[in-house]
């Protein structure tokens, strides 16, 4: 594996879909007419929406182009810092696509249901065991979603409490989405400066908590990359005002059975079951978050809730505390089975291993880059280490340039400008499943790169050369929108 | 384990590089109290035949392990799935893909969802759709947040009675921390929301109006719009049943404000309800209200056209805490899902299959009439309706669940306890004359 | 970006803390953004600005101005009310950038105190602030 994967091929142009439209095409069997038709009053009907007219091998072609263009996990390394961008193993696919699961219909009932109910209840009960708190709920769908209804639990909490809060204590490395989860709630989000080596400061907390402060929310290990060491005694200072401590799990891929958060001072943490547990990204979604609580938020968790009595299962409603129902039916089950799938496949041993390999892996791209790339914070880091492009600004090279020219190289970019108390970030999250050769590959190209930075400036700051199409102007597509064709 | 790659020598020549002597010597920056002393108690680990065994027992614990018949719709419909679509959605390119941050190596899924956006505006008449929500109960939450936040005077919100009863209480989930209100309009004895009870509801901030309705009917969405329009207040629509749209007026004909919708019925399995697809489209003037990503068209730096995700400053990421929605991941996959559906179904087929599905509704619908049951409701629908049972009915359609696998439609009671002795029924192209004349052959 | 030296800080205009602009012109007070911030901000791709009418104490938040990946929020340096706004800027944010003191305006206020433009920094005083 002594070559870089990046290389150039045959990339074919594909129109949009309409350009390729004939009029009288359609690539759908039509099913033949068994009953009568029946047509309803014509100020009812309009005239069908004006899709595209196509045969089918015109959308297998489409759509076989188009994937072509894009740049998967399965495609090579993708080392997006933050979200986990572990292989998504297809047995999970295949799991999840059982008719008994994929045709299942939401309102069939619990009694028709009890495999779905099952697999739910059993999957609740091992995100439990992981991260050592009391109750979940599977119902979010997505690691935001997650975190709102994390929020609005500790709002339900305090409401209930006789006394609601008006602030929430958010440090400055957390993900956007934390800020924008609070306001949901009515919450004034306070910045929290983290300390000189990354990490939260007690003194800092307690210098602002108060009992109009509803919490805190943390992501550990942080978006830095370090675990945030002091969580213990911060917890304790949240809770002595009688505030509660979020926790995001975005990143629980590094502490898979070394670190419980239900045991270190956490009330309520989400998961991300696309990042830590293997399920795929989709571009975009879908993808699933559940929360994970202490006891005494149990009451407030999301309904309706999965309860076993005796060998059965059922779907509970009459919970008087509950914020409510967040999704229509019961989440993102698809999702759960794929998780599942993925659990059931690692084993406990196999969990824990997978997060101390994704440590030594970052650690091992960190010690092996520092000095080609600077290193704002130079300690040992968990599952993602955080360089800077401060070497490289003295040719105008900026993290940017960097990252589009590891296109041509053949990998996905680091992420990039964020968290954003680093300036110029570039984030590297190899993850667990990469291998030392393709890590070793990915670091020979961020030193060929570096080098070129010296030499060859030029060349990175009109990267990429070999992708489908070259930088894109997004000040032209922000200032006269074209969202449509 | 077969996905983790390390060698043993591996570990040992990269811990040499890291300079530590163990695997757990590079969590030495945990302080030893905050370690676990217990380990993950969950089962061991099954090899893929033990999983694949196991995973097929608890799947045939659900009754749609077999071919079951299901008239149950309200909200998650039985649609058939052209055999491209599994196929084209399996390219690991478009499924193993991050959001698409690195558009020079996402033109897949920008030109996709960009595809995906066009024809959502098609079929909802709208100006502007996004790249996704996560179901159409988080969309139309969305929704009235719109409304809420952007009317400085009321700070309620109506919402049809016959609005999909788990999306009003996610509505309800949604506003009620930052202190706004959700008041139901009632419906009338022809199953449709209640004209003159919203007309005379004062301060609110919009209105939300699903069509067709939960009962399947067919809203009158002109005399909601002219009513929203004399109030100054924002006209919002829902729908679970994407496929109407193939043959009913659209949303967009009406003047909704803001569109919000299930997009399931496109080429997506039911999945015991999810995931899903989130439709949320509005007119030009709500461009930057509407939360969600957007692709947008532009090129690149040799002229050529390429895609972008677009207008980011809406977004949690870049506006935090002053941001509309704090929604991140959407449900992408199954946007492109849905756009390989539309592209194979075509104008032609989307039409045809919405014909079908009313007139399979309709005939279903005449055979119980015939059988001694009585309409519900005498208003158009599209492909669900709604049934006053005969007595002993409840009994029948268990039994004809165990003996069959048909589930002949599904009791209102728990939604509306006072149609108990009503029923909502669904047919739609999957559904043949066959499965019709059996179901009620058996309940009469 | 400029260097502070090269900045184009026109001498007929006052200068606020927060880098906006105003110039009386008769009873009225037209508002801006000066060239340090088009500057810090880049391409500006969208201006979002009041409707004629509302009215806002010194200081207020009036309004935002967006690049393509940054909100920054704008300050009525002096309070009063909206008389006009700038709507070329709909279609054509990039005034903004090349042209802040003449097409790229924001607002037209009508002051509730005519003293407060008074209050504003002169060139001078604006860069001895900027190079602090």
């Amino acid at each position: 594996m002594s070559q870089q994967p990046g290389t150039s091929g045959l990339i074919f142009n594909e129109p949009q879909l309409w350009d390729k439209s004939r009029k009288g095409r359609c690539a759908m069997s039509l099913p033949k007419l068994d009953v009568e038709r029946v047509e309803l009053d014509k100020t009812l009907t309009g005239d069908p929406p004006d899709l595209p007219q196509l045969f089918e091998l015109d959308v297998v072609r489409h759509y076989t182009r188009l994937s072509q263009w894009n740049f998967g996990v399965d495609s090579g390394m993708y080392p997006l810092g933050s979200c986990t961008m572990k292989y998504n193993p297809k047995t999970n696919e295949v799991q999840a696509a059982r008719q008994g699961f994929a045709s299942a219909h939401p309102l069939s009932g619990d009694e028709f249901s009890q495999g779905a109910l099952e697999l739910m209840f059993n999957l609740e009960q091992y995100l439990a065991q992981i991260t050592g708190f009391d109750a979940v709920t599977l119902q979010p769908a997505a690691g935001a979603h997650g975190e709102l209804a994390g929020m609005l639990m500790i709002h339900a909490y305090h409401a209930k409490n006789g006394k609601q809060r008006s602030k929430i204590l958010i440090p400055d490395t957390a993900h956007g989405t934390n800020p924008a989860s609070a306001t949901l709630c009515g919450y004034e989000s306070i910045n929290i400066k983290s300390g000189p080596d990354g990490i939260l400061e007690p003194g800092t907390i307690a210098a602002v908590m108060d009992e109009d402060t509803a919490g805190i929310m943390v992501t550990n290990p942080n978006t830095v990359g370090f675990f945030e060491s002091n969580i213990k005694k911060i917890a304790e200072i949240v809770h002595s005002k009688g505030g509660l401590v979020y926790g995001d799990g975005a990143n629980m891929n590094a502490i898979m059975g070394i670190v419980k958060p239900g045991e270190i001072g956490i009330d309520v943490l989400h998961l991300n079951l696309h990042k830590t547990f293997s399920t795929p990204h989709g571009g975009g979604g879908p993808g699933s978050g559940p929360v994970a609580v202490v006891k005494a938020l149990e009451p407030f968790l999301p309904i309706p809730r999965i309860k076993k009595e005796l060998d059965t299962y059922k779907f509970i409603t009459d919970c008087q505390d509950t914020i409510g129902r967040i999704h229509t039916y019961y989440g993102h089950f698809g999702i759960m089975v794929r998780a599942y799938s993925y659990i059931l496949s690692m084993g406990a041993k196999g969990l824990e291993d997978a997060s101390k390999l994704a440590v030594l892996n970052a650690n091992y791209v960190k010690e092996s880059l520092k000095g080609t790339l600077n290193l704002p914070y130079d300690k040992p880091c968990m599952h993602e280490c955080v360089f800077n492009d401060k070497f490289q600004n003295k040719y105008h090279i900026t993290t940017m340039d960097m990252a589009k020219r590891l296109l041509d190289y053949g990998f996905h970019p680091p992420t990039v400008y964020f968290p954003l108390v680093v300036d110029g970030a570039f984030m590297v999250e190899p993850t667990e499943t990469e291998s030392k050769e393709y890590i070793d590959q990915f670091i020979h190209a961020v030193k060929a790169i570096a080098k070129e930075a010296k030499t060859n400036p030029e060349k990175l700051k009109k990267a990429p050369h070999l992708t489908k199409v070259t930088r894109l102007d997004e000040v032209s597509a922000a200032r006269k929108p074209c969202l449509c064709g | 384990m077969r996905y983790l790659p390390h060698t043993k020598e591996d570990i040992e020549s990269m811990l040499k590089v890291t300079g530590h002597t163990s695997l757990d010597e590079l969590f030495n920056c945990i302080p030893d109290d905050l370690k676990t002393k217990e380990g993950i108690d969950i089962p061991e680990s099954l090899s893929e035949w033990e999983l694949n065994s196991h995973m097929e027992a608890l799947a045939s614990l659900n009754i749609a392990c077999k071919d079951y018949k299901c008239f149950i719709g309200a909200g998650s419909y039985d649609h058939y799935i052209p055999a491209i679509i599994p196929y084209l959605i399996s390219r690991s390119e478009f499924m193993t893909a991050y959001t698409p941050y690195q558009p020079e190596i996402s033109q897949g899924t920008l030109q996709g969802i960009y595809e995906f956006q066009t024809m959502v505006t098609q079929l909802l008449g709208m100006d502007i759709a996004t790249a996704s929500h996560y179901d159409c109960g988080t969309a139309l939450a969305e929704a009235a947040l719109i409304a809420l936040r952007k009317n400085r005077k009321a700070n309620k919100i109506a919402v049809s009675s016959l609005t999909h009863p788990s999306h009003r209480q996610i509505i309800q989930t949604y506003i009620r921390p930052a202190g706004y209100e959700m008041v139901e309009v009632p419906y009338t004895k022809d199953g449709l929301t209640d004209l003159k009870a919203f007309e005379a509801m004062d301060d609110i901030a919009g209105i939300a109006v699903q069509s067709p309705n939960f009962f399947g009917n067919i809203e009158d969405l002109k005399a909601f719009k002219t009513i929203a329009d004399s109030k100054k207040i924002l006209f919002i629509t829902s729908f679970t049943e994407a496929l109407a749209y193939g043959l009913l007026k659209n949303p967009g004909y009406f003047g909704a404000d803001i569109v919000a919708g299930e997009g399931q019925s496109l080429g997506i399995a039911k999945s015991f309800g999810g995931p899903g697809l989130g439709l949320l489209a509005g007119t030009k003037k709500q461009m930057r209200n509407l939360p969600g990503r957007l692709i947008g068209k532009t090129t690149d730096a040799n002229g050529d056209e390429g895609f972008v995700l677009t207008l980011a400053t809406r977004e949690q990421h870049i506006r935090r805490e002053k941001a509309s929605s704090n929604i991140c991941s959407n449900n992408g996959l199954n946007a492109m899902t849905a756009a390989m559906y539309l592209a194979t179904i075509g104008k032609i087929g989307i039409r045809e299959i919405s014909q079908q599905n009313h007139d399979k509704a309709a005939y279903l619908k005449n055979c119980l009439e015939k059988a001694g049951f009585k309409p519900g409701f005498n208003t158009p629908f599209f492909n669900e309706f709604v049934m006053k049972v005969p007595k002993g009915f409840a009994k029948k359609r268990a039994a004809l669940i165990h003996k069959s696998c048909i589930f002949a439609g599904m009791s209102l009671e728990s939604f509306y306890p006072e149609l108990k002795t009503h029923y909502l029924f669904c047919a739609t192209e999957t559904i043949s004359k066959d499965d019709i004349d059996q179901l009620v052959k058996e309940v009469q | 970006m400029k260097e502070i030296d090269d900045l184009n800080l026109p001498d007929n205009v006052k200068y606020s803390k927060d880098h906006e602009w105003a110039k009386q012109e008769g009873a009225i007070v037209s508002i801006g953004i000066n060239d340090y911030a088009q500057d810090q901000l880049g391409e500006i791709v969208f201006v979002e600005l009041p409707e004629v009418g509302d009215t806002f104490e010194e200081g207020d938040e009036f309004g935002s101005v967006e690049s393509v990946k940054a909100v920054s929020e704008i300050y009525l340096p002096i309070g009063g009310e909206i008389v006009e706004i700038n709507d070329a800027l709909e279609d054509a944010p990039e005034l903004v950038n090349d042209s802040c003191y003449d097409k790229g305006w924001l607002v037209k206020v009508k002051p509730e105190d005519d003293s407060q433009i008074g209050d504003l920094m002169n060139k001078a005083a604006y860069l001895a602030m900027l190079k602090g």
